[in-house]
């Protein structure tokens, strides 16, 4: 579908569903294109082509409030599908609060090409697809004695979408990504420990081709013959491409809608401070190449670049417009697009020689967070350290805490923001977390 | 349920509200004699038999071993409370088809969003792409497999309107909203599903199955002395209208309340290791993290999993019996057929302490030689099967739940859990226990509640030390997830101890 004919489809839905009764209506419509190849043992495991469509509605019926989606086009579904979604409406409660954003805070066109779409991956042929998942498990294939299994992969996506609201937002945006990696499972005394490594870029010209497979089996290797130490109160660093794990609950609790629920231990937080003050975050929509750049947000409201943490302050919620008017809050935006944190001076090896006795952690499994208390206790796995040294790998070991408290120990940021996610989160170095272990 | 022709048109429409929406009939001879079940199921996705094989044929066409179709339309629809008003409601219509080849244990997979011949025959095109030679299939006949009937239901959701849902969910929040003073907010979601599915594959197989699924949840905020604590409760099944009931509304609301309740007075507890007895019921999550995903095939197939080597081995006492079902009642793990077209079972996995069986698909049980146990499960269309679990339990053992805590000298004992997780590779499991106590000396003393457990899958199951005679399944809405792929199962457990687990908590 190219674009015209999606901005005609909404508009023939818009224009359906005000003569079906309602007042308001949002619609998206998106269609993406994907591949999904695996490599195993020399072969192809997994040949994989998909192309998907999707509408989804969003309607305001005397005051009533509900959203559709479908993948199923036909006109003449479509059709039926909107009167049905009109008529259910009817049967709801009225929300005063539900009714479309404010036209001035739409996004008006006119921005930088923030470069999210690599049209290229479209005219990719199978069999260079293949050979970059090939030459993954190529470089350590038959390499090592105590390999079990190798799976090299290349996945790649393109998509475009288009938003239009019956008050006037009409607008489209685009993105691609591309991506390499192998996963690796050795067989050692206990267990067979696996890892992966991978290489992502929005533009294929931009994505790292070679050396992860042999990335992926030193990760593995690594991880050999764990231990469990003792329970106690260590020092931790959390590497760079898993600390979007403890500080989701964080990003979550500054969501209007976890507010209103009273899922969130940050109410009424706006100007005081939640974090140690090493933390500063800026939500970044407009960052060139980013994973997570937009000139708009899901409702059609013009990006911004806002602080969200600045040393250790609390700046500024998610606040999109419906929970904005039922907290009485001014809305920024519904969602984080890049978070961006201000780097420190080490790198992840500097912070690992600064410790006398800690863990490196590299891996959780499971847990969770209360988001009314912040209380948390998650699995992990990682290394650890000893005089500065890396000792050991460990494993089957919890930590546990709060979140409001623990945010507070943060001591140090590293200078290695993660680089293939829209949380850019560095290494970090946290003083006196609860492990459980022996 | 086995849908004469006409009912099934009148079942199969696009129904937000409660509207009927005739789909158009493909009014095609048929020269290939089909049974009015499959004609219902091949009219409401327009296709015809020769189209069927004319599209095995396309997908074979460059010599695989084997070819498959699976057509599926689900409607979901989904009611919200929020402020002690139905003020917002959701739908969503998936309707497409997915094309497999196999060659070996490899895997060519393409789909279809509409049923066009043109666009299935593409789709068809690239899943032959897997193999490469110059081959051509002869199509047998087509055997019909007449599914099982686990799920019989009184009145389908595609007959009921939403204001004929909307009194049970305000009931629900009223109950909620009476039954404590600290309560200050409720939301509630009711949702409800019909799944039609059509499958045909190269062996002739031609099968079908409508899949009913729902579930109630609400999650409960009470506030006392400026704390906060939420409590979540649900209730799934594969059942028609007929499982909204006083009855579930009244267990809803006081599980409600009394899960909500109890953590104003919970704390953590130490960190380390020590006993657990695992309460009966949705503790069976044990089974799901610690043994059931190291059992799926596919990591054994490629000697990820950690019980690769030990078919067949002593891997637990004589009293452990552990099975993966899908032919329970209504349950939310059954199927009447697989997304495989294979008929669902009781499937032992450990019978008294032995690995019997592993649970398959049809790539790892041919990597096997052995018969599929129909845990071949896609999340939808758009994904391609892989083993997964239905519902998984364990059988009553000899012990009883009193002496199982009378034995414990420090532990505690867990009933209530949000989520687990495992590596397969090292066995490491996870749960994420919500609520429990300290068991000292035999006595159940503080409550506890939001720390995380793990331990090793193997050693875990070696380690449980008694079974009690008190198996029950769990019908919370548990979804398991597994390659990005979400599916509906259950779990079931008796009363448990094992000897050691690592407990999260504090330090002194």
């Amino acid at each position: 579908m190219n674009i015209s004919e999606k901005y005609e489809i909404a508009g023939l839905v818009i224009k359906h569903a005000l003569k079906c009764g309602a007042d308001e209506v949002a619609v998206a419509i998106s269609d993406s294109a994907s591949s999904h190849i695996e490599i195993r043992e020399q072969k192809i495991d997994r040949l994989q082509e998909s192309i998907s469509n999707g509408l989804s509605l969003t309607l305001y019926v005397e005051k009533k409030y509900s959203s559709h989606s479908t993948n199923h086009l036909k006109k003449t579904e479509l059709l039926k599908f909107v009167e049905g979604a009109v008529a259910a409406t009817k049967f709801l409660s009225e929300d005063e609060f539900r009714y479309l954003p404010d036209p001035e805070r739409y996004y008006k066109g006119g921005g930088e090409d923030l470069k999210t779409l690599d049209s290229s991956i479209n005219t990719l042929d199978a069999k260079t697809k293949i050979d970059l998942a090939r030459q993954a498990e190529n470089e350590i294939y038959g390499s090592d004695d105590r390999i079990v299994s190798i799976t090299a992969s290349y996945d790649d996506s393109i998509s475009r979408d288009v938003f239009v609201t019956s008050n006037g937002f009409k607008g489209e945006s685009d993105g691609s990504f591309a991506g390499i990696s192998a996963s690796v499972s050795v067989k050692g005394e206990t267990g067979r420990p696996s890892d992966y490594w991978g290489e992502y870029s929005l533009h294929f010209a931009d994505l790292i081709k070679t050396g992860i497979g042999k990335t992926a089996l030193e990760r593995t290797l690594k991880k050999l013959d764990p231990k469990k130490i003792s329970s106690g109160k260590y020092t931790m660093i959390v590497d760079n491409m898993v600390v979007g794990n403890l500080l989701g609950p964080f990003i979550a609790a500054l969501y209007g809608s976890s507010m209103y629920q009273k899922n969130s231990f940050l109410i009424g937080k706006t100007n005081t401070k939640v974090s140690a003050e090493v933390l500063s975050i800026t939500d970044d929509p407009l960052m060139v190449r980013g994973f997570g750049s937009r000139h708009f947000d899901q409702e059609g409201i013009r990006a911004e670049k806002r602080e969200v943490i600045e040393n250790g302050i609390l700046r500024n919620y998610f606040i999109g417009t419906y929970y904005g008017r039922k907290l009485n809050l001014p809305p920024t935006t519904i969602s984080p697009s890049n978070l961006v944190f201000r780097t420190g001076a080490k790198d992840q090896q500097a912070l690992i020689k600064s410790v006398s006795k800690g863990v490196l952690v590299t891996g959780f499994n499971g847990g969770n967070c209360n988001g009314s208390t912040g209380d948390f206790s998650y699995g992990i796995e990682g290394f650890l350290i000893e005089k500065g040294e890396i000792v050991h790998p460990v494993n089957e070991m919890n930590i546990s805490g709060n979140m409001i408290d623990f945010w507070n120990t943060l001591a140090e940021i590293g200078n290695d923001p993660y680089k293939y996610g829209s949380y850019l989160t560095p290494s970090m170095l946290f003083d006196n977390t609860d492990f459980s272990g022996l | 349920m086995n849908l004469k022709r006409r009912e099934f048109i009148r079942l199969g429409g696009i129904t937000v509200a409660g509207s009927m929406v005739i789909p158009t009939l493909f009014n095609s001879c048929k020269s290939i004699p089909v049974s009015d079940s499959a004609a219902g199921y091949m009219d409401h996705f327009e296709v015809s038999p020769e189209q069927l094989q004319k599209l095995l044929a396309t997908a074979l066409g460059k010599g695989a071993d084997y070819a498959d179709l699976y057509f599926e339309h689900t409607v979901t629809n989904a009611t919200s409370l929020q402020d002690k008003k139905v003020n917002s409601a959701y739908s969503d219509i998936i309707f497409g088809v997915g094309i497999r080849v196999l060659k070996g244990d490899q895997t060519g997979f393409a789909y279809s969003e509409n049923t066009s011949m043109d666009a299935m025959l593409k789709a068809a095109r690239t899943a032959a792409s897997i193999a490469d030679s110059n081959s051509s299939w002869q199509p047998a006949g087509l055997n019909e497999l007449i599914p099982a009937s686990y799920y019989k239901i009184s009145t389908p959701w595609e007959e009921i309107q939403i204001k004929d849902k909307i009194p049970f969910i305000t009931s629900l929040n009223d109950k909620i909203f009476a039954g404590d003073t600290r309560v200050t907010k409720v939301n509630i979601s009711l949702s409800d599903s019909s799944s039609y599915i059509l499958f045909c594959n190269s062996e002739g197989v031609l099968s079908w199955d409508y899949r009913p699924l729902t579930y109630l949840s609400a999650r409960t905020v009470m506030e006392e002395n400026g704390r906060i604590e939420n409590g979540s409760v649900s209730q799934s099944f594969r059942r028609g209208f007929e499982f909204l009931t006083t009855e579930i509304v009244d267990k809803l609301s006081s599980d409600a309340i009394q899960k909500t309740s109890r953590l104003f007075k919970a704390s953590k507890p130490k960190a380390g290791e020590m006993e657990v007895v695992m309460a009966a019921g949705s503790s069976g999550i044990l089974l799901h993290e610690a043994m059931g995903h190291s059992f799926e095939a596919d990591f054994n197939r490629k000697n990820t999993s950690i019980f690769s080597d030990k078919m067949g081995r002593k891997i637990a006492e004589n009293f452990v019996t552990v099975v993966d079902d899908g032919t329970l009642p209504n349950d939310r793990g059954a199927l009447n057929i697989d997304d495989e077209g294979v008929t669902t079972e009781k499937t032992i996995l450990v019978n008294n302490g032995v690995l019997t069986s592993y649970i398959h698909d049809r790539i790892s049980a041919k990597h096997y030689n052995v018969n599929p146990t129909g845990n071949g499960r896609r999340q939808d269309f758009r994904n391609v099967p892989i083993p997964r679990m239905r519902s998984t339990y364990m059988e009553n053992g000899p012990h009883k739940r009193e002496e199982i805590i009378d034995s414990v000298k420090k532990g505690i004992f867990v009933e209530d859990f949000s989520n687990g997780q495992v590596n397969i590779g090292p066995g490491d499991f996870t749960f994420f226990v919500k609520f429990g106590y300290i068991v000292e000396n035999g006595k159940i003393t503080k409550p506890i509640k939001d720390i995380n457990i793990i331990g090793n899958g193997p050693q875990a199951l070696a380690d449980i030390t008694m079974v009690a005679d008190d198996m029950e399944i769990d019908h919370g809405t548990w979804t398991c997830g597994k390659d990005g792929q979400g599916v509906p199962v259950s779990m079931g457990l008796p009363t448990v101890k094992i000897k050691k687990l690592t407990v999260g908590g504090l330090n002194a």
